[in-house]
């Protein structure tokens, strides 16, 4: 096609015929206006299909009953498919979180920020690093250099109030949002 | 030409020189030189492609929530439509999109047709398509047994059951096709990835249609071949504008259906789940199989019917060699015009008897109809070609545009 022929006829057909290009200018504006619009609510309609649906969100919370949990032992239970560590201290253990500069911390916060009730240490159980699940939950389990949890994967050391201490991660372990329901139930979400 | 692609500068101009696909766009959709006289019958293609893109759209991100086992699946589409984030949107537009990709591919087959566009040189571009067709009829077929209901289950089972018509090999191909002795989940998870894999070889075909199409660009509704610059206008902005605004109608007509009658279309017994041991009383196929549902159903032979209907699709990919009338357009063949109109009443006729019962008056308005559905293709178009005369033809297009102007718009715009 010989453009500069047809531009020069077009031009021509505009002159003669009186073309209004202010109201061409605006049906070209506006039609495109509405085709970005209607294309971005329809792109984000198909997109959020993609997130979160109603059946997962309803999973979101999850009840504990912390009675059989005798001083010293720890529980792990399942959380919008992540484990959460439950342990209930011993004196010991709280000393230790406690009597910690927190300057010297990584992550710095006290224990007394981390819990609700000074025994009951919750915590999501995932190394901030590249989420790896930590040992420490058994008995028998290597709980690194400061007695809470050691992340095989990586090598990185969690002290009994799950605050990193040593290695490659740099967060303390999540604590996620829960609430003592009763003495002895939490709800965790 | 040539001087176009020197315009090309910067960066574009870079990975022009490099991987021309600017030059590509440009050649075939901004420059390319289109017919000045085509019709709306000539937006369908970009419709058929466009709705193709929808479907593969929103079939990926269906198939994300879908899972395919038979005792999970029907449970799975019912949490698109209650849990998952517009789920029920994206489901009814997918179920409502096939449907409409049927319409318009019906209405772009007639069309060509209508105006012989299948004719020399053109033979392959009408082959491509009728193997795009059958490839659509797999991948609907495949994809109405996903949900596992009711229809589902038992159109899987008699369309399945079609092959042991064969004699010896056709009990040993339904088992291979189940994987198993009767539909059950080896069948469900292999329809489930065949459904996803076809749609991509039919993009592959249309891309081969479409280099086909453009190889002599398309035919119009005079048929005739272009001769000159003259009959021809740049494809941007003129037949862009134009598929635009077919695109806005027929998204009104789509989405109509998806939002305000989702399963008009559809049928209720597909909301039951599929029980092997319960056939509903009444099955019918989706809509766009019923013509050839119809035909099946004609014939009081169970081999024959499935031979019957088999070729009439298959006629389809001989068609340039049945109809070898050297005039293209139907507007200039006074008894193709007629034979024309009566085989696509007669489809629709066949489309009709196929959704009633096979019984009474309806047995024998099918077997009138498939009769002169095979008569037009086998008999009628062959005698046609040879002895029908035809009107006078118009010397090209710009001639008979302007002959169709000259006698309203010319005279009154010169004396302005």
């Amino acid at each position: 096609m010989d453009k500069k022929n047809l531009n020069d006829k077009l031009v021509e057909s505009d002159k003669t015929q009186k073309v209004d290009s202010e109201k061409r200018d605006f049906l070209f504006m506006t039609t495109t206006g509405l085709a970005l619009a209607g294309g971005a609510i329809a792109a984000w309609s198909l997109i959020d299909t993609m997130n979160p649906a109603k059946d997962v969100l309803a999973l979101s919370s999850t009840e504990v009953d912390l009675s059989p949990i005798e001083s010293g032992q720890s529980l792990t239970v399942m959380w919008r498919g992540k484990p959460i560590f439950i342990r209930h201290r011993t004196k010991d253990e709280i000393k230790q979180a406690r009597n910690v500069l927190v300057d010297d911390l990584t992550h710095k916060s006290l224990d007394e920020e981390r819990v609700k009730k000074p025994e009951w240490l919750v915590v999501v159980g995932v190394c901030t690093h590249l989420g790896c699940v930590p040992l420490g939950q058994k008995v028998g389990d290597e709980k690194g250099e400061y007695g809470g949890w050691f992340c095989p994967c990586h090598g990185s050391h969690y002290d009994t109030s799950g605050r990193i201490r040593k290695g490659p991660a740099p967060l303390n372990l999540d604590v996620p949002p829960y609430e003592f329901v009763s003495d002895e139930i939490i709800k965790i979400g | 030409m040539s001087s176009e692609k020197n315009e090309l500068k910067g960066v574009t101009g870079w990975i022009d020189k490099r991987l021309p696909v600017f030059t590509f766009i440009n050649h075939n959709l901004r420059d390319y030189p289109t017919p000045k006289n085509l019709s709306y019958f000539w937006n369908f293609g970009s419709l058929a492609g466009v709705t193709l893109v929808i479907m593969i759209v929103t079939g990926i991100l269906l198939a994300m929530q879908y899972t395919a086992n038979a005792d999970l699946a029907f449970d799975s589409v019912e949490r698109i439509m209650r849990d998952v984030n517009n789920g029920w949107l994206l489901r009814y537009i997918h179920m409502n999109g096939a449907s409409m990709f049927f319409i318009v591919v019906y209405i772009h087959i007639f069309r060509g047709l209508y105006y012989g566009s299948f004719k020399a040189p053109r033979e392959i571009l009408w082959i491509l398509g009728v193997l795009i067709l059958l490839l659509m009829m797999a991948t609907a077929f495949m994809g109405y047994v996903l949900p596992w209901g009711q229809m589902s289950f038992w159109g899987a089972t008699v369309i399945t059951n079609l092959f042991s018509a064969f004699p010896v090999i056709g009990d040993y191909i339904v088992t291979f096709l189940w994987g198993g002795f009767s539909v059950d989940n080896p069948t469900l998870t292999r329809f489930f990835v065949l459904h996803y894999l076809m749609p991509f070889l039919i993009v592959g075909v249309v891309g081969l249609h479409i280099v086909a199409l453009h190889q002599f660009g398309s035919n119009n509704p005079l048929g005739i071949d272009v001769k000159s610059e003259g009959d021809t206008i740049p494809f941007h902005p003129y037949y862009t504008v134009k598929d635009y605004f077919g695109l806005g109608v027929f998204l009104i007509i789509f989405f109509g259906l998806v939002f305000f009658a989702p399963n008009f279309l559809g049928h209720p017994d597909n909301y039951i789940p599929a029980d092997p041991l319960v056939t509903p009383a009444h099955i019918v196929p989706e809509w766009y199989f019923l013509p050839f549902y119809a035909i099946l159903r004609a014939v009081p032979d169970k081999l024959m019917g499935v031979i019957l209907m088999f070729a009439a699709v298959m006629v389809l990919f001989v068609l340039p060699w049945l109809d070898t009338h050297k005039t293209r357009s139907a507007q200039f063949r006074p008894y193709y015009k007629q034979f024309f109109w009566l085989f696509f009443i007669n489809c629709l006729i066949l489309g009709w008897v196929g959704s009633m019962p096979a019984e009474g008056l309806y047995v024998l308005i099918s077997r009138l109809a498939t009769g002169y559905y095979f008569l037009f293709f086998l008999v009628i178009l062959p005698i046609l070609s040879r002895y029908e005369n035809t009107r006078t033809i118009p010397t090209s297009i710009a001639a008979s545009v302007l002959s169709d102007k000259f006698g309203n718009e010319k005279t009154s715009t010169e004396n302005i």
